[in-house]
């Protein structure tokens, strides 16, 4: 018996989306095969990485990787652009979570000033994310949107609640949109569905299927991810071919294993390893999945989820 | 190929004398094709057919057993590509090399990290299952002293017996085939000995050739020589190469029933990095490699390896999850504080842990929602006050606490007016912090 590659005919194909502007602008996405399966098509663009930021002291995050960003985290313009100079990061993400009621309530006017400050010392794409709170996301993304205009961002989150308001200012200040469901095929095609029929632009559109980390309902999100992406491809269903983001690294810095020390769970290892590799392997289930854009937050799990990505082209 | 029922009901005696328990040979061939029922139910059926349709309903990944006892390791008998379209059933065994050439202490090290890699996650038992003995020297009598001391300090540890010489293989063999070891590697060259060994000790053998077009012709001559449990590795080491060819070789087997890899996976992750190496592994969890084979094995590393592993191999239909009960913590009595949560494995184990390190012995209720998380349950109307009031009522817990107080998980607060009045007279709900890790700080804290 002679061996022939099983080849799977595909007539569907993941959207490329350009994010950025200027040479430091990167694309995502355009695949035309399940993740790095290249003998049986095309994968134009490697999976990118965003550093996480956010608007306040990471007080909240575990010392393994609060401790990277301890010289410059309590000024999110300076720490915007030590990942651009020196972690020579793919892109940033500016979580505004001081916007949310429950954390100090800021001014959507003081969010945008911040974001025009981080705009202007930084040339790489920015992923700019609100707090997660349906209302005043509402207003937060409205105002910063329209400070960004011209550099091409991606804002997010718009779920089921506040999609309308959210893509509306997308639109009209060109930039990407981030659309996130829970965790749900159906869910995740219906709220592409509905940002098309009020007239968004498909292309502009990516599908955040809802992260969880390893060991917390990886096993979800990733089952979710190939299912979409499988119909992306097979059904060549336009719906479900927007680049996939995994925003992980909120969900990986919460769970036990990257805070608890070892001397409390010696059958668990050294825990400066471990949360770095909590997070990696998490990343390496998603792109395995699928992902087209992740959002990180330590350097060294991003460094080597880079590397594993580039064992796999 | 899989037949389908029709087919199936053509070879069958069609005389529907329901002796397999079903109303008509029909009904019984559609089950058969469904895989839900053994061919040996129908006593009546001729042995021809029955050959015949073994054959067809046999699993399109053979399983193969390596090691022998309650430590065995089974994997193989995969029938999907994705793990949503049913689920991958024999999660992939890990494997420690162990060099013969390494020092007594490096050796000793190693079986002792394996022995102790044992953890205990959402109530399952996960360990690195295998030693792989690895041929360094060149020298039957210093591979055989290694698979001695690893048999002798490891009992009962599947063992992969690792060289091309079949010499040095059967030097190994002498000590442990009795545990029926994995044999790695049969190659073209040396096939014809390696075969031999593998049949004359019943042993499971692996076949290494370069690439897939090598790898079926090595496969077709050693099932040729009469091995049946065979192993397979196609030289790939980059993550690249194992998830392209590993994806081929399941492809090959399930959508196309290509009997040459009709058979495990078999992969090498060793990197100089333990961290990438980790990585590389998990390519493997995840994408078909049925026993992956390590450097070293840190608990850190392994921690998130098994847990890839588990997470993978967990059942998509149906979530992992508890009995609905009155669990009890510690030595709880007639004042110890009740807890209340759903029945989502992780939850319970996660819940219970934080009370166990609390040290406050409690009553932890755990309602059956179908086993979804607090948030999911409630979102989904199955943690509802309603629902939990009648569990607490029904289950008797009045009777064995003298306080009539429940703790409800933070993320829940806004349930907590509405079950005080479902309770009735004279119950009391407190919320409890969101996290569980704040558990035992909030129970010390309530001085029980
Ligand atoms: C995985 C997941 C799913 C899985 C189910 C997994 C499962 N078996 O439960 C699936 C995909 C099926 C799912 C479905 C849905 N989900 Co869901 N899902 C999640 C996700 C990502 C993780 C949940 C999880 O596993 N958590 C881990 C467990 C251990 O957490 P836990 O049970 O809450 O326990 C923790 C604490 O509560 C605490 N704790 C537990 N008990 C107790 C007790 C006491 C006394 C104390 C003090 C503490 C405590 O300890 C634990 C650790 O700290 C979350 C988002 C997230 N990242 O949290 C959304 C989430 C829970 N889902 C949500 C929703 C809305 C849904 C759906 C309704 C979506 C839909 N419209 O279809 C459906 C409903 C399901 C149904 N059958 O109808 C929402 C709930 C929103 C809300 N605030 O109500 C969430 C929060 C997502 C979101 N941000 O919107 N989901
Ligand atoms: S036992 Fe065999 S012959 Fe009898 S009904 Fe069942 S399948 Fe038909």
């Amino acid at each position: 018996m002679a061996f022939t590659i099983p080849k799977e005919n595909y007539n569907g194909k993941v959207y490329e989306v350009e994010l950025g502007v200027g040479d430091r602008a990167i694309k995502i996405g355009g695949e035309s095969t399940l993740p790095f399966l290249s003998f049986e098509g095309e994968m134009p663009n490697r999976p990118s990485i965003a550093i996480e930021i956010q608007d306040l002291p990471p007080n909240d995050w575990p010392d393994t990787v609060k401790k990277v960003y301890e010289k410059v985290s309590s000024n999110p313009v300076a720490w915007a652009k030590f990942c651009q100079d020196e972690l020579k990061a793919d892109a940033v993400a500016l979580r505004l979570i001081s916007t949310h009621p429950d954390q100090k309530d800021t001014k959507p006017e003081d969010a945008a000033k911040l974001v025009s400050e981080v705009l202007n010392v930084i040339s790489i794409p920015v992923i700019i994310l609100g707090s997660e709170h349906i209302e005043k996301d509402i207003a937060v993304l409205k105002t910063v949107a329209e400070t960004a205009k011209g550099k091409n961002c991606i804002i997010g989150k718009a779920q089921e609640e506040n999609h309308k308001t959210i893509a509306a200012v997308a639109m009209a200040n060109e930039h990407k949109l981030i659309a996130m469901s829970q965790l749900d095929v159906n869910l995740a095609k219906q709220l592409n569905i509905l940002l098309t029929q009020m007239g968004f632009v498909k292309e502009r559109i990516l599908t955040d299927p809802m992260s969880s980390a390893l060991g917390y309902g990886l096993e979800y999100t990733y089952s979710v991810m190939e299912r979409i992406r499988l119909a992306a491809l097979q059904q060549n269903d336009g719906a479900m071919q927007p680049p996939l983001v995994c925003d992980i690294g909120k969900n990986v810095w919460k769970t036990k294993e990257t805070i608890a020390a070892e001397a409390e769970l010696p059958e668990w290892g050294s825990l400066e390893e471990r949360g770095i590799i909590w997070e990696a392997m998490t990343a390496a289930g998603m792109i395995m999945a699928g992902a087209n854009l992740l959002v990180m937050r330590h350097p060294k799990a991003i460094e080597l989820t880079k590397k594993l990505i580039e064992e796999l082209r | 190929m899989a037949l389908s029922g029709v087919e199936i009901f053509k070879h069958l005696p069609k005389t529907n004398c329901k002796k397999c328990g079903f109303p008509t040979c029909l009904a019984f061939a559609m089950k058969l094709a469904a895989k839900g029922v053994s061919i040996d139910a129908c006593p009546d059926i001729s042995e021809e057919a029955k050959k015949l349709l073994g054959e067809a309903s046999a699993p399109p990944i053979r399983l193969i057993t390596i090691g022998a006892g309650d430590k065995a390791v089974k994997v193989g008998e995969e029938v999907v590509l994705f793990r949503h379209d049913k689920k991958f059933f024999n999660p992939c065994g890990f494997a420690v090399a162990i060099k013969d050439t390494e020092s007594s202490d490096e050796i000793k090290k190693k079986i002792e990290a394996v022995k102790t890699s044992e953890i205990d996650r959402v109530g399952q038992k996960l360990r690195v299952e295998m030693i792989a003995v690895t041929d360094a020297a060149n020298d039957p009598a210093k591979f055989a002293s290694v698979v001695k001391n690893v048999v002798d300090s490891a009992p009962g540890v599947p063992l992969i017996l690792h060289s091309m010489n079949p010499s040095v293989i059967e030097a190994g063999l002498a000590l442990c085939a009795d545990k029926r070891p994995l044999i790695y590697a049969a190659t073209n060259e040396n096939a014809e000995a390696m075969a031999k060994l593998a049949k004359d000790k019943k042993c499971p053998l692996a076949i290494y050739a370069n690439g897939l077009d090598a790898l079926t012709s090595l496969s077709e001559k050693v099932k040729g020589l009469g091995v049946e449990d065979i192993v397979l590795d196609s030289g790939a080491r980059k993550a690249k190469d194992m998830l392209e060819h590993f994806t081929m070789i399941r492809r090959s087997a399930v959508k196309k029933s290509f009997k040459p890899f009709g058979y495990p996976v078999i992969a090498f992750a060793n990197r100089d990095d333990s961290m990438m190496e980790a990585l590389i592994a998990g390519i493997g969890v995840m994408k078909y490699a049925s026993i992956i084979v390590l450097s070293s094995i840190e608990k850190w590393k392994m921690l998130s390896l098994l847990t890839l592993r588990q997470n993978i191999y967990t059942d998509p239909q149906v979530p992992m999850q508890v009995e609905q009960k009155i669990y009890k913590v510690g030595e709880a009595t007639d004042k110890s504080p009740v807890i209340v949560t759903t029945n989502f494995s992780l939850t319970y184990f996660i819940v219970r842990g934080e009370i166990e390190n609390s040290k406050v012995p409690c009553w932890l209720a755990i309602l059956d929602v179908e086993g979804l998380s607090v948030l999911t349950a409630w979102a989904a109307g199955k943690f509802s006050p309603a629902k939990i009031a009648a569990f607490v009522k029904e289950s008797g817990i009045e009777k064995t606490v003298s306080h009539k107080e429940v703790i409800i998980p933070g993320y829940v607060a806004v349930l907590s007016g509405s079950l005080e009045e479902k309770l009735g007279e004279g119950w009391k709900v407190v919320v409890g912090p969101r996290e569980a890790n704040a558990l035992p700080a909030f129970l010390k804290s309530r001085g029980a």
